[in-house]
């Protein structure tokens, strides 16, 4: 028992060692001096300094935000507005597949069939169509998170709602919201990572004078190895650390309430 | 009285609730993708787009050797990289299923975190580590193992090593959630009753171990199918999958119903692959 368990603990060390030296690698470059991003001249914030004046990246940054917060509002009005109605007329599998497959289906599937519909309906290329893209895949990540919490709500006590006398919207932001509210803020957090980082959908379905920030970072890497990546790739890093760990507080917070 | 969840009001109440977003989901995900998976038997238009002519001009074109030879490299670099994944992967979630329930927890964030990251960043991270320059070639060329450095970067094992890195977490959590579910009292059974470890593996971690592997494999093994990102920048533009046969027919030659012939075929290979995962799991379950 014990050769095989150190086996499995010197494999599970490398993954770690595995997972983690690449972006350590990249953070620990970010506070490099030297205008050569691989070769070490010493602690600095240079790059930090530099990155704020950087036209391109920061108005591309503005643009992400921008397309993450709308999409992350949008995803969840129609995710859960599909979540409520689903639950109500008891939907069997098929519409619970339809909702959630967009999450499933291969990115550049989506892609593409997004940017052919856009150009037949003539609709141009803008933050506007990623937009819309972007919404059809968290969507159907809200409706997953949603869907698995919203069956365990007890009917019984919006029924009791509406039979004293509260009406429809009454009940629906004093019951039935505040009882998903682990689920919104899961899957508010998921739209918002999941947009931000998008990559293959946005290339597709955005037109060339509006690249978002994962845009950019696309075409300067393709160049090489460049010092503003290294930062970048370190403030994103830091966005999506902070992002999950805020999740899971404010998580644990609502699911005790 | 019990009011009944399938009663003809609630049910319309729920159609009322649920129909703009079916309407906006069908609209911008169906229609797109059963569309886009059509075009392959029209014709490309002089500027783009397609015109009427059906005709299955593209799958006989699709024959051509070269494309061929870029689907099989696609299977094989893919596959390698889901088998990678699992050599490394079942290890690191066998192990974290053993441990206490404070450090299962522990382990599995750390192991989630690195996929919180952009994937940009996680592949340009590799471009540092496996350049000449970098700190790979460095660290061996200081403790003299090497004098020149090896040409790690644009070859097929780097995209493997990086696609490996990108979904190598989406191998380990299920996995780990399905042997986590495994009573322990199964693997301690087959020790006291004489069973080696390996055979202890063998017989009872692994065949439980099962549906999440296959899981995991498909987890793994459909992202790096359709990845043009990773053949790109890690492989240097030299090693070619059917996710840039794809981009390039539709942003470059703009061929539309050809790029969308090889965005067929990519989606066949992966309901082929579900109906198996599918197939063998519920035989796994009826066995087990």
């Amino acid at each position: 028992m014990h050769r095989r368990i150190n086996l499995s603990a010197i494999v599970a060390v490398f993954v770690i060692i595995f997972l983690y030296l690449p972006i350590t690698a990249v953070v620990g470059l970010s506070f490099n001096k030297s205008s050569n991003s691989l070769i070490w001249k010493g602690f600095g914030l240079d790059w930090y300094q530099t990155i704020w004046s950087n036209e391109p990246i920061m108005s591309s940054f503005q643009r992400t935000i921008f397309v993450a917060v709308v999409t992350t509002v949008l995803s969840l009005i129609i995710g859960t507005t599909i979540s409520i109605g689903l639950n109500k007329m008891k939907a069997g599998g098929f519409l619970r597949t339809f909702s959630t497959a967009p999450a499933i289906v291969p990115d550049l599937v989506l892609a593409i069939g997004l940017l052919t519909t856009f150009s037949t309906i003539s609709l141009s290329l803008s933050l506007t169509t990623v937009i819309i893209s972007h919404t059809v895949f968290c969507t159907a990540f809200v409706v997953a998170v949603v869907l698995a919490r919203i069956g365990l709500i007890d009917p019984a006590i919006e029924e009791a709602s509406t039979d004293l006398g509260a009406s429809a919207v009454k009940t629906l932001f004093k019951i039935t919201i505040p009882q998903l509210m682990p689920s919104l803020i899961a899957g508010a957090v998921l739209s918002f990572t999941l947009s931000m980082d998008e990559f293959v959908i946005a290339f597709f379905t955005n037109g060339p004078e509006t690249p978002t920030l994962p845009m950019v970072i696309y075409s300067m890497i393709r160049f090489g190895v460049t010092p503003e990546i290294n930062v970048l790739g370190t403030l994103l890093l830091v966005i999506s650390f902070v992002g999950v760990i805020l999740a899971q507080r404010i998580g644990k917070v609502a699911d005790s309430i | 009285m019990v009011k009944n969840g399938g009663s003809k009001t609630s049910r319309h109440l729920g159609w009322a609730w649920a129909s703009p977003g079916l309407v906006f989901l069908t609209l911008f995900a169906a229609i797109p993708v059963l569309s886009m998976l059509f075009m392959s038997v029209l014709t490309a238009g002089r500027f783009g787009g397609v015109t009427t002519p059906i005709n299955f001009n593209n799958f006989a074109r699709a024959t051509d050797p070269v494309f061929v030879q870029v689907i099989i490299n696609s299977l094989l670099i893919a596959g390698a990289t889901a088998f990678l994944s699992l050599l490394i992967g079942f290890p690191t979630a066998l192990f974290i299923s053993r441990l206490s329930r404070k450090w299962q927890v522990i382990m599995i964030v750390a192991i989630i975190l690195p996929y919180w990251t952009n994937f940009l960043v996680r592949t340009y991270a590799w471009l540092v580590l496996l350049n000449n320059e970098g700190i790979i070639n460095k660290f061996l060329r200081n403790i003299g193992l090497i004098d020149k450095p090896i040409e790690m970067l644009y070859t097929p094992a780097a995209v493997i090593v990086g696609m490996t890195y990108l979904y190598l977490p989406l191998m380990i959590l299920p996995i780990y959630a399905a042997l986590e579910k495994v009573d322990k009292n199964l693997t301690e059974a087959a020790f006291d009753l004489g069973s080696s470890a390996w055979k202890s593996l063998r017989t009872v971690s692994i065949p439980l171990a099962m549906p999440g592997i296959l899981i995991g494999f498909i987890f793994v093994f459909v992202p790096s199918l359709g990845n043009f990102v990773v053949p790109e920048l890690l492989g240097g533009g030299k090693t070619v999958m059917i996710g840039n046969l794809v981009r390039d027919q539709f942003l470059k030659a703009r061929d539309w119903p050809f790029g969308a012939t090889f965005a067929l075929i990519l989606a066949l290979i992966l309901i082929v692959l579900i109906s198996i995962q599918s197939y063998v799991s519920k035989r796994v379950n009826i066995n087990a």
